[in-house]
């Protein structure tokens, strides 16, 4: 059974719809990275998760209850860090950990030593002098410390260092390697990269793409440039080749640069052999291109936009 | 070139411009507010005393009176402008008083607070241009609160000359209190202690004029000249007209001005001059529970107001003494018997309508505690209680739970400072800090009822429950204060719970109408969190 399981989730404030009929899916022991422009309803889905809203319509299950019904009773099994964290602004960073810790039943003290120590956090400090990167810190460190099986994570790292960026990624690699499952919404593509297992890109309070990161690549291109012995004039044709720049080179050659959907690779490849390789440099595609592509364009344009 | 001082001021007009803006609902209603106290200075009185013999013999008995003096100030006059600026202008003076620290604070250290002096500072805005647009939105309603009042006296019938001195004194009184907010805005670095510190200076204005008109026999009377509210009353509008009385507060003014500007240099942006101590790095056991996170968050204004209305108590318990010191050495009451009984029944009066104010003031505390949860809310910090394993009924209980003890907190301590008050200086504090302090509690559940006005709107339309639960407020106030001298009915005059209260001491102790005011508050409270359990948790 997922971990959550979300699937056509509605959710309106007035006339502004949020969340129009989202899906989402986290199974057990996975880094699920959770993807989308802002105000795409990341955050309402969070909410809706954790029982501060309710839900239009739809169906969201969490750690096999209901997020609404049975909110105490699950929250005792999971831990969150808001995206914009506030704190109690007279109360110290190491007060409001403990605190959190005791709501939750308990907090493994040698763990918040150790945390507190890894993000270089001062617990002794009032939280109102705090800034937005250690105001995170406090929730990551009662999040991380917490004995939950499930953490939801809503932009953790957006206020951080890089060096506590990287603090942050060892520690989320520790807790899949101890069998947390975590849903982490994110906006920094190098993280998602890195830690996540499979990734769901949300547009428009609805789900664009969800699978793991491999099967995402295939839906994006891997961009090619070539220094040809001759023009690949079939190249022009070819289905699936998109931004196609072709120079004539010394020596009745020439040189090519161009996008290539990833099933058009094998057909692409063989015309630039066909034409004889000198030199090829090819880039694999990255996240942040998806990313781009769905963010960019309408949901239901974004399979042809250039 | 331009010199330093432009510099720093640069950006004045257009911060003014947009605080005005932002205030375009705020500042129109305190104005409205202070206009109404003038309205009723001018009309309402009429209706009450008409007769030149009604009047003199008012004069006559507050000058006898040391709680009237207390409470309103000394009369200098039997015209109806004396009894009008004697009724009302020192407690307009308060009111603007408010007004000026309420919206300075607002506009510099709310601001600072919350990160926007930063946002704006970073742009072409001199260093101490916050500060005077702050001041010169507390003038622009100053000045309107001064011309809509003195209009409103003239058209009222009171004479032309008193009417503007009455607005002047009124206005520049409330600007001393700007400019005391400015300075405090300079010292603490936080909006609420700010607030805290030029609201307590008001309080300290209020017992020093008290204390100084009261006691005039003991040679206490230079304390009213220490306070701008006594300043306001020394102008004497429609009898003497002192003009240069009116030299204080603008002295004052200019002199606070100066001081809140030298210490904005002192310090840095987004830090007050009191620094913060380092906290403890780990929680205390009290910190294991979300009544104790509200108790921790609660208590330190909590300690402030109880430490408020027990100095408050001592106040009207020691004034109670010279009350029944001053009847006895008077004429006219030749019987010790009926003396006695006359005694006690005037104190017993004046006690009831002092214990009756506190139960007023702490439903005050109350409807704060409550809408504390509110805050909680809309400032994000209830988020990552709930999302713990906490149900939103204890989440929200744990603040109502201090909101309905602190209030009896604070009514114990008042009666308790006017059992001392009183009791010690006539020698019988054993019997009456006891009945004082029963007299105090029974207000405990009219206060209570008020905020349940503000508990159901957090719970079925959290975006009304502030303006809710003061609307609940000030309706009881408007009765309490003018409900008697408007003659509304009894209808009217039923709806604020604190005419249900039995008049104490002195009264009869009756338990029903506590019955059922408590009961109010537990149902109208329950129906409250009914809606808070199946609505959205949010910012909006």
């Amino acid at each position: 059974m997922n971990v959550i399981e979300v699937s056509g989730l509605r959710k309106s404030f007035g006339k502004t719809v949020a969340l129009d009929g989202l899906d989402l899916s986290v199974e057990p022991g996975e880094v699920h990275g959770f993807l989308g422009p802002n105000g795409a309803g990341k955050t309402t889905t969070i909410r809706v998760l954790l029982g501060l809203l309710r839900s239009d319509g739809g169906t969201a299950q969490l750690l096999g209850g209901d997020p609404w019904r049975q909110a105490v009773a699950l929250h005792r099994r999971l831990a969150y860090v808001p995206g914009d964290v506030t704190l109690w602004p007279t109360l110290t960073g190491g007060e409001v950990i403990d605190l959190l810790g005791r709501l939750h039943g308990g907090l493994d003290q040698a763990r918040r030593a150790q945390l507190l120590d890894r993000f270089e956090l001062d617990p002794a400090k009032r939280t109102r002098t705090y800034s937005k990167g250690n105001r995170q810190k406090v929730a990551l460190v009662a999040a991380l410390a917490s004995n939950a099986e499930l953490l939801i994570l809503d932009e953790p790292t957006s206020g951080l260092d890089p060096l506590m960026e990287a603090v942050f990624r060892e520690c989320a690699d520790e807790e899949r390697a101890s069998g947390r499952t975590i849903l982490l919404s994110s906006h920094i593509l190098s993280e998602v990269e890195a830690l996540c297992d499979r990734v769901t890109i949300i547009r428009a309070g609805r789900t664009v793409e969800t699978g793991s990161l491999t099967q995402l690549r295939h839906l994006t291109r891997t961009s090619i440039a070539a220094e040809l012995a001759a023009p690949a004039d079939g190249l022009v044709q070819l289905r699936g080749v998109h931004d196609l720049v072709a120079d004539p080179a010394a020596g009745g050659g020439s040189r090519v640069r161009c996008e290539v959907d990833s099933d058009a690779l094998e057909d692409a490849l063989r015309l630039l052999v066909a034409a004889g390789v000198r030199t090829l440099t090819s880039q694999p595609p990255t996240l942040e291109e998806l990313f781009l592509r769905h963010y960019a364009a309408e949901p239901d344009a974004a399979g042809v936009a250039p | 070139m331009r010199s330093g001082r432009t510099v720093t001021l640069s950006g004045t007009r257009e911060l003014t411009t947009f605080a005005l803006r932002r205030d375009r609902i705020m500042l129109p209603a305190w104005i409205y507010l202070l206009v109404i106290v003038a309205v009723s200075g001018g009309y309402g009185l009429k209706e009450v005393y008409k007769t030149q013999h009604g009047r003199a013999s008012l004069a006559a008995s507050v000058y006898h009176d040391k709680a009237l003096s207390f409470l309103y100030g000394q009369l200098h006059g039997s015209s109806l402008g004396a009894i009008a600026a004697w009724r009302y202008l020192m407690y307009g003076t308060l009111a603007a008083g408010l007004m000026s620290i309420f919206l300075v604070i607002r506009h510099t250290r709310a601001d600072e607070e919350a990160g926007r002096l930063e946002l704006v500072g970073s742009t072409a805005v001199g260093r101490h241009a916050p500060l005077a647009s702050a001041m010169l939105v507390a003038l622009t309603g100053s000045l309107a609160v001064f011309v809509l009042t003195s209009a409103v006296l003239v058209v009222s019938g009171l004479p032309a000359v008193g009417s503007v001195a009455y607005a002047l004194a009124e206005a520049a009184g409330g600007l001393v209190f700007a400019a005391l907010a400015a300075i405090a805005a300079q010292i603490s670095g936080t909006a609420r202690g700010a607030r805290g510190l030029a609201i307590t200076a008001l309080a300290v204005c209020f017992l020093f004029r008290g204390v100084g008109d009261s006691g005039g026999g003991h040679g206490l009377s230079w304390l009213t000249w220490l306070s701008p509210l006594g300043w306001a009353e020394q102008v004497r509008p429609f009898t003497a007209n002192r003009w240069w009385v009116l030299a204080l507060p603008a002295a004052a003014i200019a002199a606070g001005t100066v001081v809140a500007t030298g210490l904005a240099a002192y310090r840095d942006q987004g830090a007050g001059l009191l620094q913060p101590r380092p906290g403890r790095p780990v929680a205390g056991r009290l910190l294991s529970s979300p009544e104790g996170l509200a108790w921790r968050l609660q208590r330190g204004s909590l300690a402030g107001w109880a430490a408020g209305f027990l100095a408050g108590g001592l106040a009207i318990g020691v004034v109670a003494v010279g009350l029944g010191q001053l009847l006895g050495s008077s004429a006219g009451v030749d019987k010790a018997i009926d003396r006695i009984a006359e005694q006690s029944a005037l104190t017993s009066a004046y006690l009831a309508a002092c214990t009756s104010l506190m139960g007023f003031v702490a439903a005050a505390y109350a409807i704060t505690a409550v809408l504390r949860l509110r805050a909680e809310e809309t400032d994000g910090t209830g988020e990552p209680i709930l999302a713990e394993p906490v149900g939103r009924l204890r989440w929200a209980g744990s603040h109502l739970l201090i909101a309905a003890l602190g209030t009896g907190i604070m009514l114990a301590a008042g009666g308790l400072g006017i059992g001392l008050g009183y009791g010690i200086g006539s020698s019988t504090a054993g019997t009456q800090v006891p009945r004082l302090i029963e007299a105090a509690l029974a207000q405990w559940p009219a206060a209570l009822a008020v905020a349940a006005v503000a508990a159901l709107f957090v719970g079925l339309l959290p975006q009304w429950s502030i303006p809710a639960g003061w609307t609940a407020f000030a309706v009881c106030g408007f009765i309490g204060v003018f409900g008697p001298a408007f003659r509304l009915a009894q209808g009217v005059l039923d709806i604020s719970p604190f005419t249900h209260v039995p008049k104490l001491p002195g009264g009869t102790f009756t338990a029903v109408p506590l019955l059922w005011l408590s009961a109010f508050f537990l149902i109208v409270t329950a129906v409250g969190m009914a809606g808070l359990r199946s609505r959205d948790i949010g910012t909006g």
